[in-house]
């Protein structure tokens, strides 16, 4: 199964970009567990597109103005969501801010 | 004949559906199919079983027959040659596992976990365990836990996509992993039977019957997990507290409390099996909050009359239950014991404690015990302003009659 990690944090989860993961990529890339991933520059750097009648419609930020933005993501590859939780649980963002664990769709 | 066999295949329903359900599911990956399969099995049963006797084991009868209708339309189905190899190795693979006379192979309980797997919500739990383990219709699901058949329907259809796509494993957790997780299956069974002991008596009999599909399944549990103290606590709670159940309410619907309660009414049989139950596992160390539980109902349970109630006991259990697990209501309940073993004082004491926390502010029960304490303490007009108080607060019917009931009796002194 792949797993989407989404690590979420509010504002205050910045002070923490350049803390590294502690390891814990290290330990998953030598698993054969981690696929890929990295962290994200903060949302107010984002720009976002929609085209909605062949129109395009651009806009600073984020698309959703929430306290809880996303800050790093990985792509995991396990076994089952019981291995996703224990992976996740391991990771040092987990101990400040919350990862949402999303299966990727199989075609 | 007919009947013996109805009879029979009424109980082999109760007692081996979740189990051929189980079987099917661990050897095909298809939790529709296997429900499916299951059903025609019993249907075809109730075919051959009039006119062919009661097979020696029906368990055994009913598995064979849903497998091989589960191939037969892998088959139909023109899954794809990949698919059925697949499949066939699977069939395979199960046909190697031991199968017991007890009649009880881990599939069961493996069905049972995932049905309650933590990643699943509360109510998706409990609807898939209804469904798959116990084998009720989604109809009567959903008259069970009062909602509509199609939000029912599109409950457990939900539960099952998030099983198949979300990679939750159709297994018992590993060791390290067991002790976490078996109070997400208990937390299930306990909230069952608590849907179905707040059924009043006139409610849907399907509901009211939702305790002992709790108990049914609290057995299988223990019987699977016979070193699960935890386990064996909730079954006994469970006894323990429906053994009361035809004491609860008058001829009249009404709510008739602990202390008033005709206690030749009680269940003896059940209140002497949660008993042994507990002395079997309370010797076992540190006990968790299901056995605290069921301690504190047999404190009730064996008392001859409620003036024998061993109070102090009650309100030490209750004082380690709030160690163990503290909420608002234990402690509650630790006050209203506490003001029976030393004094109404002593627990007024602890309920305003309470209420001044602002634990408890839209909880009836807060007031209605504060409206007692305080009546017992002659403080009529605080207590009526209580009474009023728990009155604006009450939903259920009987509890309503009830504290009207109180209320009139101390305005009227």
């Amino acid at each position: 199964m792949k797993y989407m990690l989404l690590i979420c944090g509010d504002e205050t989860a910045a002070e923490h970009a350049d803390d590294g993961c502690g390891g814990w990529d290290e330990e998953m890339l030598r698993r054969g567990v981690l696929q890929g991933g990295g962290g994200l520059r903060p949302p107010d750097e984002a720009r976002t597109v929609r085209v909605r009648d062949k129109e395009v419609l651009l806009s600073d930020g984020p698309f959703a103005e929430t306290k809880e933005q996303i800050g790093g993501y990985c792509l995991i590859e396990c076994t089952d969501m019981d291995e996703a939780v224990q992976i996740a649980r391991k990771h040092p963002a987990a101990g400040y801010g919350t990862i949402e664990i999303r299966p990727l769709s199989v075609p | 004949m007919t009947t013996e066999a109805e009879a029979a295949l009424a109980h082999a329903f109760r007692a081996e559906w979740g189990q051929v359900v189980a079987t099917l599911i661990g050897a095909t990956g298809d939790w529709d199919l296997a429900e499916e399969c299951a059903q025609e099995a019993f249907a075809i049963a109730a075919q051959h079983w009039p006119r062919d006797g009661v097979p020696r084991r029906p368990g055994a009868w009913l598995t064979t027959v849903a497998r091989r209708r589960a191939i037969d339309r892998q088959r139909r189905d023109d899954i794809g040659a990949a698919k059925l190899r697949e499949a066939a190795v699977a069939w395979r693979g199960s046909e190697q596992e031991p199968v017991d006379d007890s009649g009880v192979p881990d599939d069961l309980l493996r069905l049972m976990f995932t049905c309650c797997h933590p990643a699943l919500s509360l109510e998706a739990r409990v609807a898939l365990t209804l469904r798959t383990v116990a084998g009720l219709t989604t109809a009567e699901i959903a008259r069970a836990l009062l909602v509509s058949e199609q939000t029912m329907a599109k409950r457990l259809t939900r539960a099952k996509r998030k099983i198949r796509h979300a990679g939750i494993p159709y297994r018992v957790p590993p060791a390290q992993l067991l002790r976490q997780r078996v109070p997400a299956v208990l937390v299930v069974l306990y909230l069952l039977f608590n849907e179905g002991y707040s059924a009043t008596a006139g409610a849907d009999l399907v509901r009211q019957n939702l305790t002992s599909e709790a108990i049914c399944l609290a057995r299988v549990l223990v019987r699977l997990m016979p070193d699960e103290p935890e386990a064996t606590g909730l079954l006994a709670l469970m006894l323990l507290q429906d053994a009361r159940r035809a004491a609860r309410l008058d001829s009249a619907g009404d709510l008739v409390t602990l202390d008033k309660q005709d206690r030749s009414r009680w269940d003896h049989d059940a209140i002497g099996e949660g008993v042994q139950l507990l002395d079997g596992v309370l010797t076992l160390g540190q006990p968790g909050p299901y056995l605290l539980q069921a301690a504190i109902a047999a404190c009730h349970a064996t008392a001859a009359e409620a003036a024998h109630t061993d109070w102090h006991e009650v309100a030490a259990l209750y004082g380690e239950l709030a160690r163990h697990a503290p909420s608002p209501v234990v402690e509650l309940n630790r006050a209203v014991a506490v003001a029976m073993a030393d004094g109404a004082e002593a627990g007024l004491a602890l309920v305003d404690t309470l209420e001044q926390s602002g634990a408890l502010t839209d909880y009836h029960l807060l007031q209605a015990t504060r409206a007692d304490l305080l009546r017992r303490l002659g403080h009529t007009d605080r207590a009526a302003a209580a009474y009023r108080q728990a009155l604006s607060l009450v939903s259920a019917e009987p509890e309503r009659r009830y504290l009207e009931s109180r209320l009139v009796e101390i305005s009227g002194n």
